[in-house]
């Protein structure tokens, strides 16, 4: 066997593991927001009571734009890892954890006007339902990316973070699927739903 | 025939001494994929034995009319852990084991691509099982109901919401599915990084064993078909817990979206638990045939396209719900469509045979069953496919007898298959030839008895889940001769486990390569060292340990790249 005449390579060995495991992750994650996005679509105009979509919903344009603009600072800051600059990358990835941060705190003003002011829980009608439920789906997804993100800002200012360039670069895409799923909730809550 | 070509011979340390220390590495903080692989198997032999006892007593109640063995409670919990028990705790481990102790060993890689991910798996699996059984003994909740689950495998809304299941035990139901859940992803996430990224030297994606592409299939499958599973059920959470409307049909939630929703995930899961069994027949049938498989590149055409049209197949589940005609249409033709690529692999599989010098060793033997059995169970699926049809049989024991002809003439029998041809190389040792035939024949008899009738007590008219019928409407027979087959069955049952203890203290040494096939877990010895290749394998053709075997005339030469 050793006069093979097919040429031996290991096309294995080109691909990256963690790329592809978190490929799978992100893949299973679209399947299960599809699916509460589903349910938000078809519930949308089934309350028999209001308080309906309309009548509270208002466009959140300030925190759209800090959770998208987040991922152009987390962009800068991978980029910044990359290049050795550990100051850039603080900076940037400190700014991204503020923005994150920021549209959580919007997204906490918003609920707790709607529960308080204008008495729409979970339990109110199908569309408290499916509201909560897939806001709060894709809310959850930001409080973990803001911890991992958060850990990994401690952990910079502490331990030289070169060596972990290339999981920092995965938690990065993660955070960008956070923001793209975001740009479906919105055009699903906030636009086609209201 | 070539010596064991890629093992050391001394370094396989071997400790003689037991200890408490030496379980807890072995047994608890273990990351080898041999191990979890075999923790798998033997979790789902434990759960099969607890579920087949369920299987039992349903089959006791039904034995004769008008019947009160059990109480009706008593019986709906029974075929509500029985069902959950067998898909959720059963199959998944199952396949999931073989995954683990078979896919690194075949494509010549030290062990998976994420181990500790893969304990944390197995751990999330076994839990979740044991959670769903402590519900036995939980807190029995308020307004008089029963611990354990009783809303059916599927438990379908709005008998779940909290007004008509009050208590704590469909919450068990819930959460213990969600845990397990999350251990199958993880094992799918784990077997597609592994498949793709940790082959070793020349094997392209073209040489990679069947197995491997066919478990590929399944792990896409798991990760696009588990989620609508995990969201329904976190829906049934919210609307249990917070007073959430999904599925609360008094508030405009929608029941029939849950059936939907659980669908989406119940059809693909047959295919997730079926395709292993292809899996495991695709390497054995060419093994003791003598032959290549036939068809290899429309062996994975057909796997994947049954991957990709088995998620589009759902509401065939829910014809009798009342679907407008077009989706009726759509269903019954997507279901049709999936006969197209099974029939492929039928063909095949009989194609490899035809012409070989077979060799009718205990794999074998279950093998040709399940062609058989399979088979007849695809042309009832073909039958309930049809939305007419459904019209009259949905929810009848025809049904009963269709899935139990697939997942026990079917899955089962690859799975006994698989045990027969790969525990020697788990073990070292040989099952026994004599009760693996006894284990055979009476587990084929007893399955034939019990469910072959089901199939005529269903065409007339006997629904599934009753709990008794009175006498008189041409059931009595049917379900008589049925009860009889389960002694069968447990006696075949019985005499594979006595095989499997005599054969792990007094079994004959098996060797390395006992059945002298051509994938590279053969290569090594068996057991296995903890490093599975002492030099990484150097692969030029689909049948590695051919062209080592047969450097006169290897694979190689007529395969292209």
């Amino acid at each position: 066997m050793s006069t093979a005449a097919l040429p031996l390579r290991n096309e294995a060995q080109n691909l990256d593991r963690g790329k592809v495991g978190l490929v799978c992750l992100l893949l299973t994650e679209i399947a299960l927001f599809s699916i509460f996005v589903t349910a938000y679509l078809f519930f949308i105009g089934k309350s028999p009571t209001g308080p309906y979509p309309a009548d509270v919903l208002t466009l959140p344009v300030w925190a759209t734009i800090c959770l998208l603009s987040s991922s152009l600072t987390i962009e800068l800051a991978v980029r910044g890892l990359k290049s050795g600059a550990m100051g850039r990358f603080q900076l940037w990835m400190g700014l991204t954890i503020l923005l994150g941060a920021e549209f959580l705190r919007q997204t906490g003003i918003e609920w707790n006007k709607l529960i308080n002011k204008d008495g729409l829980t979970i339990a109110t009608n199908v569309f408290g339902t499916t509201y909560y439920s897939l806001v709060g789906l894709h809310a959850s997804h930001v409080i973990i990316g803001l911890t991992l993100l958060l850990l990994v800002f401690l952990f910079g200012l502490r331990i030289p973070l070169q060596k972990y360039e290339h999981r920092i670069e995965l938690l990065g895409w993660y955070w960008h699927f956070v923001d793209v799923v975001w740009i479906v909730v919105f055009t699903v809550v906030y636009v086609i739903g209201r | 025939m070539a010596s064991v070509p890629y093992t050391l011979d001394d370094v396989h340390g071997k400790s003689s001494s037991y200890s408490w220390e030496r379980f807890v590495r072995e047994w608890i903080i273990t990351v080898d994929h041999k191990q979890l692989g075999l923790m798998y198997i033997i979790i789902a032999l434990l759960f099969f034995v607890a579920s087949g006892l369920q299987a039992a007593v349903i089959r006791i109640q039904l034995m004769v009319p008008d019947n009160h063995f059990i109480s009706p409670q008593t019986f709906n919990r029974m075929f509500t852990m029985h069902g959950t028990t067998m898909v959720f705790f059963v199959g998944m481990p199952f396949i999931a084991g073989l995954a683990n102790y078979l896919i690194p060993l075949m494509i010549g890689a030290r062990d998976m691509a994420f181990p500790r991910l893969n304990a944390l798996g197995f751990w999330l699996s076994l839990f979740g099982g044991l959670l769903l059984y402590s519900s036995y003994f939980a807190w029995a909740g308020t307004a008089g109901t029963m611990n354990a689950p009783d809303v059916g495998w599927f438990a379908y809304a709005p008998l779940t919401e909290k007004a008509f299941s009050p208590g704590t035990s469909t919450d068990f139901w819930i959460l213990s599915i969600l845990m397990s859940s999350i251990g199958s992803t993880i094992t799918a996430v784990n077997i597609l990084a592994t498949a793709l990224c940790m082959r070793t030297t020349g094997m392209t994606l073209s040489r990679m064993p069947l197995f491997v592409w066919m478990y590929c299939v399944v792990a896409f499958q798991i990760l696009v078909a588990l989620p609508p599973l995990t969201a329904a059920q976190i829906m049934l959470l919210l609307d249990r817990f917070l007073g959430a409307h999904f599925f609360d049909t008094r508030a405009s939630g929608d029941a029939v979206l849950w059936q939907h929703f659980f669908w989406l995930f119940g059809h693909p899961e047959v295919y997730i638990l079926i395709i292993p069994g292809f899996a495991c027949v695709t390497e054995i049938i060419p093994v003791f045939s003598r032959k290549p498989i036939f068809g290899r590149a429309a062996m994975i055409g057909a796997s994947v396209s049954i991957g990709l049209i088995s998620l589009g197949v759902w509401a065939h589940h829910m014809f009798t719900v009342g679907m407008p005609s077009a989706a009726n249409i759509f269903f019954t033709i997507a279901t049709l469509l999936v006969g197209v690529p099974t029939g492929i692999k039928i063909f095949n599989w009989m194609a490899t045979m035809w012409g070989g010098r077979i060799r009718f060793d205990v794999p074998m033997m279950f093998c040709v069953a399940f062609l058989f059995q399979f088979l007849l169970a695809g042309l009832t699926g073909i039958m309930l496919g049809v939305a007419p049809f459904d019209w009259q049989l949905g929810d009848s024991y025809f049904v009963v007898a269709h899935f139990h002809y697939t997942l026990i003439g079917g899955l089962l029998m690859t799975l006994f298959a698989a045990i027969y041809y790969w525990f020697p190389k788990a073990t070292g040792r040989m099952l026994d030839e004599t009760m693996g035939k006894w284990h055979f024949w009476l587990l084929i008899i007893g399955f034939h008895v019990t469910f072959d009738p089901l199939h005529f007590a269903g065409l007339l008219g006997m629904p599934r889940r009753i709990y008794t019928y009175p006498t008189g409407r041409g059931w009595d027979g049917f379900n008589w001769i049925s009860t009889w087959g389960v002694p069968i069955q447990a006696a075949g049952i019985l005499i594979f486990v006595l095989n499997v203890l005599y054969a792990l203290f007094k079994g004959k040494k098996a060797g390395n390569d006992p059945w002298d096939a051509w994938t590279l877990e053969w290569a090594t010895t068996s057991p296995p060292p903890e490093y599975n290749f002492a030099v990484a394998p150097v692969v030029r053709s689909s049948r590695p340990l051919w062209d080592v075997k047969h450097p006169e005339d290897p694979d190689w030469k007529y395969e292209h790249a």
